[in-house]
């Protein structure tokens, strides 16, 4: 068949765009649960939980489309990244799951309340953490032969992507704090004010440690960093310019600036993230053309998301839009 | 003992996708009751009608919430554990998953807010709008799933290509031989169920004399539904079951137990089908009742499994028994559906104290005959994952071991039980209130908030209050 599109490039920036999407809305009310433990009472919970509620099922949808996309759009990815990373796969799911279960048991709940507390705190933080593993063993490259993954089951764990596991519960725990400010008032946003500075300086030394060690890790990230001076340095500066701004703001007592920052500092450094490893999909063997699936299979779907997606934004806009504002006192009413 | 990571792949499969089936069955069916309901409310102005619909709405959230969070496993299940089928489909899988997600999943959750707790926010008109594109979304999502299943029965419109499918047709792919007849004999399936768990529920209503006009009028159209769908289900499944005949004869063979190609075969009744020795035990049977319903003929000749090697005839025991679970339970239904209509006149249908407590009883049935189908539909597929061209061998995960197998199926065991018995027991929480909670005027206390599914429903998760 005739492509006079290169269907693939396009495929990669609507994937890129849905798990930007995905890391960014599910980001805040994941961090809700990271903070969760750590709230001081049950009414900073209560909150907590309501600043959410009504728009984390929408958020979590976005993640069953990005299964689905790449299997349509890069099913090596696919075909590779969910065996090799089986267990990780197994705790993120179980984690969502006693999450979603307990956003909905805990307000039903009185006595057993606290069992929620915990299934939501708890779910919230394996799962974070396995998503940030998942980006770690994503820079490391798998153990890839003939298109399967061949290397064993517990491969994707390194200090490395402990690390990178726990960089993304402390970039969550931030977005979370920061979206929180702009949720709430009184106590709970006093102590938001609180906690965002100490998370700001946990993210920064987790994301100082990941760039040192990244290049150790692949060399190719190295020459593509440091053989000539590239654009690409203008991503980190970015990103610290994001980190410079959230800490300004906080001090300054903004409230919508430091959730804004924090989703710059979060974007430029997922950019950078893929300016490292473009065109690498499944490191670090195969390059996005080498996963993509048939140019009639991506046509076919790209068709119906062109006419489906923009619908989706704005019903997702819509509801935003129709639970703007403060959380009050015991939530929306 | 070495650890299989096939037969506990498999076992693993069956145990999250089963789990699975039971909600979305109840809710497709259970959406277009709620639709109904509505529909008659606005258009009759009834208060009746609205009682029942929000007490059953409330059902529904919760329901709806299990469908969710199992469904989200399944959507990764394919990746884990089957990642050879997977890549090898994928042309065809994703681009299918993803409209599914597209078509159905954003448009459900869209238009369940609106339809949990739109009704004082919005006109009756948008109210009755957004349950019919919860219905609608629902059948959207039944469309795109049983497609891919369809085709892994009577593969059609694909081309094999150094071990990738690749899509010849579009339309042959999605609309495959048996699409069709396991589309109706589904959404039979679903009505079924939504009909026997609302006849039995307000039977139970009935039976303590509580709501008694709105509960009265449930169970009256529930059975009206039962009389009508229960006999239909049959005809199709016979359909359906013809169409299987042609396309998958081993599996056909193994729901009738059927060892040797021949004539006049009897339909058993009884009988304990012994792969290794390659015969029944205890047979009993009416003689050449198979071949006729198979054939239209009392001597027509039915392949029997020894045409194919030992190694692909599938677990004929698992599939002769589950087969007749299914139809037993489908006959009942008829007979429960014709029982109700010979106490109709004067009303004794809500009288006779053993049909309603029949009628509790049976709310159940549905829920095991669609998992007997399904696994007949499935377990006689076996050994292809897509019949006649890829066995489960070959779909496996090649880096799975028996040990990663086995801890995530404990694993999903466990977080299941757990999830599965907290929801249960709201449930039945949810009916003790009745329709008298869901209607009492409640102030929203500080543990209410809107947009989510659970919050449609009132009851409280321990104590009465
Ligand atoms: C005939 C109907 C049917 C069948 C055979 C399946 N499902 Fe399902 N599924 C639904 C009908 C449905 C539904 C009625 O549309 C659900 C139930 C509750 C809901 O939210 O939508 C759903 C929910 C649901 C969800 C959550 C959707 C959300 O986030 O809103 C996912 C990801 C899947 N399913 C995926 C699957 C997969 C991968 C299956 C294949 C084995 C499968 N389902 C079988
Ligand atoms: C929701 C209703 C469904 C139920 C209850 C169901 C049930 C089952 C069962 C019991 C098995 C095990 C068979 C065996 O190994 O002996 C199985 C296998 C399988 N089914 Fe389904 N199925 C359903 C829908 C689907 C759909 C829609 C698909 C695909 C799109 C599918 C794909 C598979 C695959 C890949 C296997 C092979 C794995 C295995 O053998 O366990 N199933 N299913
Ligand atoms: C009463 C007579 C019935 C007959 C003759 C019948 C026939 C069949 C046949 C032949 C199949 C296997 C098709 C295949 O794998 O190719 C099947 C599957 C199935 N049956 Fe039935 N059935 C009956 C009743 C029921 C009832 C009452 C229910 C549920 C309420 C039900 C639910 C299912 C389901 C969910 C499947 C699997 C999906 C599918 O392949 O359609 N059946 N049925």
């Amino acid at each position: 068949m005739a492509q006079p599109f290169d269907l693939t490039l396009i495929w990669a920036g609507i994937i890129a765009f849905g798990v930007m999407m995905y890391v960014l809305m599910d980001g805040f009310d994941l961090g809700q649960g990271i903070l969760f433990p750590f709230a001081p009472t049950e009414h900073h919970r209560d909150v907590m939980m309501n600043s959410v509620a009504p728009v984390w099922d929408g958020n979590e949808t976005w993640l069953v489309l990005g299964g689905a996309g790449l299997l349509a759009a890069f099913p090596l990815v696919y075909a590779v990244f969910l065996p090799a990373l089986y267990i990780g796969v197994f705790l993120l799911l179980a984690g969502l799951i006693f999450r979603g279960v307990a956003f909905e048991f805990r307000f039903k709940a009185k006595t057993s309340r606290y069992l929620w507390n915990w299934a939501f705190a708890g779910g919230s933080i394996v799962a974070s953490f396995a998503q940030g593993a998942v980006v770690g063993a994503y820079i490391q490259g798998f153990a890839t032969e003939n298109f399967r993954y061949v290397g064993g089951a517990l491969d994707w764990l390194t200090p490395f992507t402990v690390i990178t596991g726990l960089g993304l519960v402390a970039g969550y725990a931030l977005l979370g704090a920061t979206w929180l400010i702009m949720k709430s008032e009184g106590e709970v946003q006093q102590w938001a004010y609180k906690i965002a500075p100490r998370l700001l300086l946990a993210v920064l030394v987790v994301f100082a440690v990941i760039s040192v060690y990244t290049p150790f890790v692949d060399a190719r990230v190295m020459s593509r960093w440091f053989d000539s001076f590239s654009l690409l340095w203008i991503l980190p500066v970015l990103a610290m310019y994001c980190a410079w701004v959230i800490y300004s703001s906080l001090k300054q007592k903004r409230e919508g600036t430091p959730f804004v920052a924090t989703m710059g500092l979060f974007l430029f450094t997922y950019l950078g993230l893929l300016g490292s490893k473009w065109p690498y999909m499944v490191p670090p063997n195969y390059t996005l053309w080498d996963a993509a699936s048939d140019y009639s299979s991506q046509l076919f779907l790209l068709l119906g998301f062109l006419f489906v997606i923009p619908i989706v934004l704005a019903y997702t806009a819509w509801t935003y839009w129709v639970f703007r504002g403060k959380v009050k006192q015991g939530g929306y009413h | 003992m070495e650890l299989d990571p096939l037969l506990l792949s498999r076992i693993q499969f069956a145990f999250v996708v089963c789990f699975h089936a039971i909600f979305p069955v109840f809710t497709i069916g259970l959406a277009s009751f709620i639709a109904v309901l509505e529909t008659l409310s606005f258009k009759t102005g009834n208060p009746l009608w609205q009682q029942l619909s929000k007490f059953w709405i409330q059902v529904f959230a919760v329901v709806f919430g299990m469908g969710v969070v199992s469904g989200i496993v399944m959507s990764f299940q394919f990746g884990t554990n089957w990642s050879n089928f997977a890549y090898a489909t994928a042309n065809f899988l994703g681009p299918v998953l993803s409209y599914e997600v597209v078509t159905a999943f954003f448009l459900e959750a869209a238009f369940l807010g609106v339809l949990l707790f739109g009704r004082d926010k919005v006109p009756q008109g948008v109210h009755l709008f957004a349950a019919i594109m919860v219905a609608t979304g629902t059948f959207i999502s039944s469309f795109w799933i049983l497609s891919a299943n369809s085709l892994m029965q009577t593969p059609a419109g694909l081309e094999l290509r150094d071990g990738m499918y690749y899509v010849a047709s579009w339309s042959e792919a999605l609309f495959t031989a048996s699409f069709g007849y396991r589309f109706l004999h589904m959404a039979l399936a679903s009505f079924l169920t939504a009909a026997l768990v609302v006849a039995g529920v307000s039977a139970w209503f009935v039976l303590q004399k509580r709501e008694f006009d709105a509960n009265r009028k449930a169970l009256s159209i529930a059975l009206w539904m039962l009389l009508l769908l229960a006999p239909l289900q049959a005809v199709v499944g016979d359909f359906h079951g013809l169409n299987t005949l042609k396309h998958q004869p081993m599996k056909v063979a193994a729901m009738e137990g059927n060892w040797e190609t021949r004539e006049g075969v009897p339909l058993l009744l009884f009988a304990i089908p012994d792969k290794e020795q390659q015969q029944n035990h205890f047979e009993l049977g009416i003689p050449k009742l198979a071949s006729f319903i198979l054939t239209h003929d009392w001597n027509g000749t039915v392949p029997g499994l020894k045409e194919v090697p030992v190694e692909e005839q599938p677990p004929v025991f698992i599939v002769f028994w589950s087969f007749r679970v299914m139809v037993g339970l489908g006959l009942l239904m008829i007979a429960v559906g014709v029982w109700g209509l010979v106490l109709r006149p004067g009303g004794r249908y809500y009288r006779s104290v053993a049909f309603l407590q029949t009628l509790r009883l049976m709310s159940i049935s549905p829920f095991l005959a669609v998992l007997a189908g399904w696994v007949v539909t499935e377990t006689g597929r076996a050994p292809w994952l897509i019949y006649g061209q890829m066995t489960h061998a070959q779909g496996l995960t090649p880096s799975l071991t028996g040990g990663m197998a086995l801890f995530t199926l404990i694993g999903y065991v466990v977080v299941y039980s757990l999830v599965f018995s907290s929801g249960v027991y709201y449930l039945l929480k949810v009916f003790r209130g009745g329709l008298e909670k869901a209607n009492a005027p409640h102030e929203m206390d500080e543990v209410e908030r809107p947009m989510r599914p659970f919050s449609a429903a009132h009851a409280s998760l321990e104590g009465d209050k």
